[in-house]
């Protein structure tokens, strides 16, 4: 990829169920720190999955003012949070040309709350109660919308919605933005905010949830006992920044995205291809931007969702990617063992851990992963955090409609 | 119904959606001065309704508190 502009990272920002800020998070996710407990959200009195990942203690007017809190969706004002910490972070505002910053930010839904709240309206009271923020709320690009109008982004600005891939298809296409000379900085990344009694109801009927009552082993990526995901909420946010020009104002570099690979299995509407190309094709295609060799000590932070068949499929990408035996070498982690399925939201958290493994040398666990299962016999960093210096950090992603992302880190 | 009823509800209304403070609203302040747009119009207005519990259809601009506080008098 020489012939294209470099893209590095100069800001972060997460809210998560372990954690508000980027900080609290990374020591939480190394300390194991399981954030997956009993739904708060709604009466789960007639739900058989009881069990989410929620930001706890959440006031949106810690990040806006009262008239945009009460004009925006959950999922929109965890982008607002995600976004504010990273744009602070990163010191972009008033160092880069208005018109050539963009936003990317991804979400699988959108305002799925205000959706179902205001067609209660609807059937209770008519049309005319209906919100005029209805709209406005619910629609899955206001929060790239919103973040552009706080920081006066003028340049491209739109979601990526490919489900579970959502925020790590923002960020790989931000790259491409700056990479080809669209833009000079772009605000990224991915929020979700689904947990309502509709959206938890349909994915429980899609046999997708895990139906434990013990949050130590209801999210379990990798484990045998697997047998549904975690349904969980949040935001993370990158800044990402033309080498150059990160140089020039002499910005606190956190390390540069090297790869991005981008696929369709074209198969199934959820079931991942069995012979998992789709998401081999993904991984090859970042590993290849990447210039990964084999002297290259490789993390990855897997999507790891702790479906049955995610997790088997995606340990037989990441082999036929790597070659079983540079598969067997590296070291990968899940850590929605800890966060639950942030959704739209996940790619981008998991992008900002892999960018800490690399900075730090620590590599976050798949807690409670205690079971063997002989189709996924790779080393998964189970229960505590391990210590390895790493060259190459991968995050993938795999979304419902057969979408598969992949993004590659390096130091820089 | 009074003035002062309206102008009450109206006020607090407006504290519930805004930052603005109760000294801000006066009579002759103007709903843009307080940061009302008018897709915030048509939610105060559903908000009053059900606080006054009236139907408001506005055939009108109303730019000042004063202009609304009149409006719904006259219903």
């Amino acid at each position: 990829m020489e012939n294209y502009r470099r893209v590095v990272v100069t800001g972060m920002g997460a809210i998560s169920p372990v954690g508000k800020g980027v900080e609290e998070n990374w020591k939480n996710l190394v300390d194991g720190v399981n954030g997956i407990d009993k739904i708060t959200l709604f009466d789960t009195s007639d739900f058989k999955a009881k069990l989410d990942g929620e930001v706890k203690d959440f006031n949106p007017r810690d990040y806006m003012d009262k008239s945009d809190v009460l004009k925006s969706d959950r999922y929109a004002q965890f982008a607002i949070a995600a976004a504010s910490e990273a744009v602070g972070m990163s010191g972009i505002i008033g160092n880069v040309d208005p018109e050539r910053l963009a936003v990317y930010f991804g979400t699988g839904i959108g305002g799925m709350a205000t959706f179902v709240k205001e067609h209660n309206t609807l059937i209770k009271r008519g049309p005319t109660r209906v919100s005029p923020f209805f709209v406005p709320m619910m629609i899955a690009n206001m929060a790239s919308g919103m973040i552009s109008i706080r920081y006066n982004a003028q340049g491209p600005s739109m979601p990526a919605v490919t489900a579970c891939a959502s925020g790590t298809n923002a960020i790989g296409e931000a790259m491409r933005l700056i990479r080809h000379g669209y833009a000079d900085a772009v605000i990224t990344g991915g929020s979700e905010a689904a947990i309502c009694e509709c959206g938890v109801a349909g994915f429980i009927n899609m046999q997708a949830l895990s139906t434990a009552d013990d949050r130590n082993s209801a999210s379990l990526p990798f484990d045998r006992r697997r047998s549904g995901f975690v349904i969980a909420e949040g935001g993370a946010a990158l800044i990402l920044e033309e080498y150059e020009h990160a140089k020039k104002r002499n910005a606190k570099i956190y390390a540069e995205l090297v790869g991005y690979g981008s696929t369709c299995d074209a198969y199934h509407i959820t079931a991942p291809r069995s012979d998992a190309e789709g998401a081999r094709r993904a991984m090859s295609q970042a590993l290849s931007e990447a210039n990964y060799d084999k002297e290259d000590s490789v993390y990855i932070n897997a999507h790891g969702t702790g479906t049955p068949l995610n997790d088997k499929t995606e340990t037989l990408a990441i082999k036929h990617a790597l070659g079983e035996e540079e598969a067997k070498k590296a070291i990968i982690s899940s850590t929605k063992s800890m966060t639950g399925h942030m959704l739209g939201a996940a790619g981008a958290l998991e992008a900002i851990v892999s960018i800490k493994v690399l900075e730090s040398g620590i590599i976050p666990p798949t807690i409670n992963l205690l079971e063997h299962d002989e189709e996924c016999d790779l080393d998964y960093a189970p229960l505590k955090a391990v210590k390895r210096d790493i060259t190459l950090s991968l995050s993938n992603s795999l979304g419902f409609g057969g979408h598969n992302g992949c993004l590659a880190f390096r130091r820089i | 119904m009074d003035e002062k009823t309206i102008f009450d509800a109206i006020k607090e209304t407006v504290i519930e959606r805004t930052d603005a403070n109760e000294d801000d609203i006066k009579m002759e302040s103007t709903f843009r001065e307080l940061g009302i747009d008018s897709l915030d119009t048509v939610e105060l207005l559903m908000n009053l309704e059900d606080k006054l519990d009236v139907t408001i259809e506005v055939d009108r601009k109303l730019e000042t508190v004063k202009d609304l506080v009149d409006f719904i008098a006259a219903l």
